[in-house]
């Protein structure tokens, strides 16, 4: 099975906690005509990491990296799920009996259905496990 | 009003620099005889202990500096054996790394002698209980303290720092009538005291304040006077010199510089040369009896100025004014000494973060508040928040050790820092006192 076409490139973005800095971000990528599919901000202490699935990550990377960013890329797969009651319980149930640990997750509702975006500390397995439950699993391609 | 010892502390001032220039004579001929690191010294000066033929000559010897200490690290310029030595202190260096001061039994009495006849000067003595509550430890400000108030005869209550309420309800029923501590500190328990419903005008025996250790104004002195119902005296000193030793009189202008213990300088900062007395300059001190590990116009950086009028007490020996700054960017936070390029220097030692900083001191109630910004190094960024919270964590960690004094960290975006030429601009200050 080829699994990397599974596997999505995620930006991830440091941000200091203040106003302003997801606008700076945003209008970056507005500039460079780059699409944002989905996206989360996770907080802590005085800072943030901003994560986005974007349609042309190089070109987003190469941009923010330019305008002084902290950005990496990081691996993270992409779940159909059904877009109605009980629809997360069945990808998250998936998971949760095979034992993979979900780093954080965040997802969206949109044309296509719904969908769950997972950091899991073993990609590999993860995507095996998800592929033989049944589970539909969206190819990079769908994104970028 | 009553001296410790009457006969040197009224001493006419020519009595006493007559004194002193013996003093100087012996202390140089001893080092020049017996010490291979000033002997050293003076010789790239091209001074002799015969070119000293009077007081002023004090002038032609060389100065020293807390970078002399640091690099002869830990003792290599104790003129005391082993044998001699009864107490080490250490305090922290300019850039992490400590210096230790040695101290012989001699050493030690003279500190205790120079703070009795201080805190006889503040009217105390056989009767008062006095609160130290100044870290007892590797700082010399509880020890020394501590010493100091035995010599005169008053009970020791020693609290050292730290749990507040517990000092507040010994103060009470112990009936310390005097309190040595941090001016901060004491505004701390002030308003600790006040939650716990203790007005200490009234319901403590509290009436002096020996207060020190950081700076602070008369603007403040005239609050905890009113606020606390006591009488607030500033006390002087640094490790190298010993530790906390001189205080202000009760007329509350100056710190008593005892003649026969230092000769004082107030020099130009840039020049080196002396400054005319009531002129502003940097303090320069000649501990004139030191025996493990000798002092000779040492230079700790503070700015101060000098009066030598007998003071109305009674007292001959010259008075310095409180300290109006700093020759360095020397910050005092919560008593303790930091230095800018300790920062520097432990964040060197951490990959994830840059040598880039700022530093944001606040004081939130009575206590000094330090938060320091770092740049996240671009190859450190994890998208994980906990990757990130472990990098806050080890910068937090390794500036508390080096630093010794609780610091708060905010990673911030690589290249976000201002970037300065020079050293000053890294610190912002916001603290009102």
């Amino acid at each position: 099975m080829d699994m990397k076409k599974y596997v999505i490139r995620q930006i991830s973005i440091f941000s200091e906690n203040r106003p302003g800095r997801l606008a700076a971000i945003a209008h970056a990528l507005g500039e460079e005509k780059i699409n944002i599919l989905a996206f989360s901000i996770a907080e802590a202490n005085g800072f943030g990491v901003v994560r986005a699935l974007v349609d042309h990550p190089e070109k987003a990377h190469d941009k923010l990296q330019s305008l002084g960013f902290n950005i990496a890329f990081t691996d993270v797969i992409a779940v159909h799920m059904k877009d109605q009651p009980g629809g997360l319980y069945e990808v998250a149930k998936i998971l949760g009996d095979a034992g993979i640990n979900i780093e954080y997750s965040y997802a969206y509702s949109g044309k296509e259905g719904a969908v769950l975006i997972l950091r899991v500390d073993q990609v590999d397995d993860a995507i095996k496990k998800i592929k033989t439950s049944g589970a539909t699993l969206l190819e990079r391609s769908v994104f970028h | 009003m009553k001296c410790w010892d009457p006969r040197i502390e009224e001493m006419p001032r020519e009595d006493l620099q007559r004194m002193q220039y013996k003093l100087l004579k012996s202390l140089v001929y001893r080092l020049y005889s017996f010490s291979l690191f000033y002997h050293n010294r003076m010789k790239e000066q091209k001074v002799h202990p015969d070119d000293i033929h009077k007081l002023s000559d004090v002038h032609k010897l060389p100065f020293m500096f807390k970078r002399d200490l640091r690099d002869n690290y830990p003792d290599k310029i104790f003129t005391a054996t082993k044998d001699e030595l009864v107490r080490y202190h250490v305090s922290s260096g300019t850039t992490g790394k400590p210096t230790v001061v040695g101290y012989t039994q001699n050493d030690l009495d003279n500190w205790s002698t120079s703070l009795a006849r201080g805190l006889t000067s503040i009217g105390l003595g056989r009767g008062d209980v006095i609160q130290v509550s100044y870290g007892y430890g590797l700082f010399t400000g509880g020890l020394g303290m501590h010493y100091g108030a035995e010599r005169i005869g008053a009970t020791v209550l020693p609290t050292s720092v730290g749990n507040t309420e517990r000092q507040i309800e010994l103060m009470q029923d112990l009936g310390a009538t005097a309190i040595a501590c941090t001016p901060s500190y004491l505004l701390h328990i002030g308003e600790v005291a006040e939650k716990m419903g203790v007005n200490i005008k009234k319901d403590t025996q509290l009436r002096t304040g020996i207060l020190g250790a950081e700076p602070w104004t008369e603007g403040m002195r005239n609050r905890i006077q009113e606020w606390l119902g006591i009488c607030a005296y500033d006390i002087y000193g640094t490790s190298e010199l010993s530790g906390p030793m001189f205080t202000e009189c009760a007329e509350q202008k100056g710190f008593h510089i005892w003649s026969d213990i230092a000769l004082v300088e107030i020099i130009d900062p840039k020049t080196g040369e002396s400054l005319e007395t009531g002129e502003k300059g940097e303090l320069t001190i000649t501990i004139l009896q030191k025996e493990a590990l000798p002092m000779i116009r040492y230079r700790i950086g503070d700015i101060t100025t000098m009066e030598e009028d007998v003071c109305a007490c009674g007292r001959t020996h010259p008075r310095i004014q409180r300290i109006q700054g700093r020759v360095d960017d020397m910050l005092i936070i919560r008593g303790i000494n930091v230095f800018p390029s300790q920062i520097e220097y432990a964040l060197m030692a951490i990959p994830e973060v840059g040598e880039h900083f700022q530093i944001e001191v606040t004081r939130k109630g009575a206590l000094d508040d330090m938060l320091v910004r770092v740049e996240l190094n671009k190859e450190s960024f994890s998208d994980k928040i906990n990757d990130l919270m472990l990098v806050r964590q080890k910068v937090e960690h390794r500036l508390r050790n080096s630093l010794n004094v609780n610091v708060d960290i905010e990673l911030v975006e690589a290249g976000s820092l201002p970037r300065f030429e020079g050293k000053s601009k890294k610190v912002i200050d916001k603290r009102s006192m």
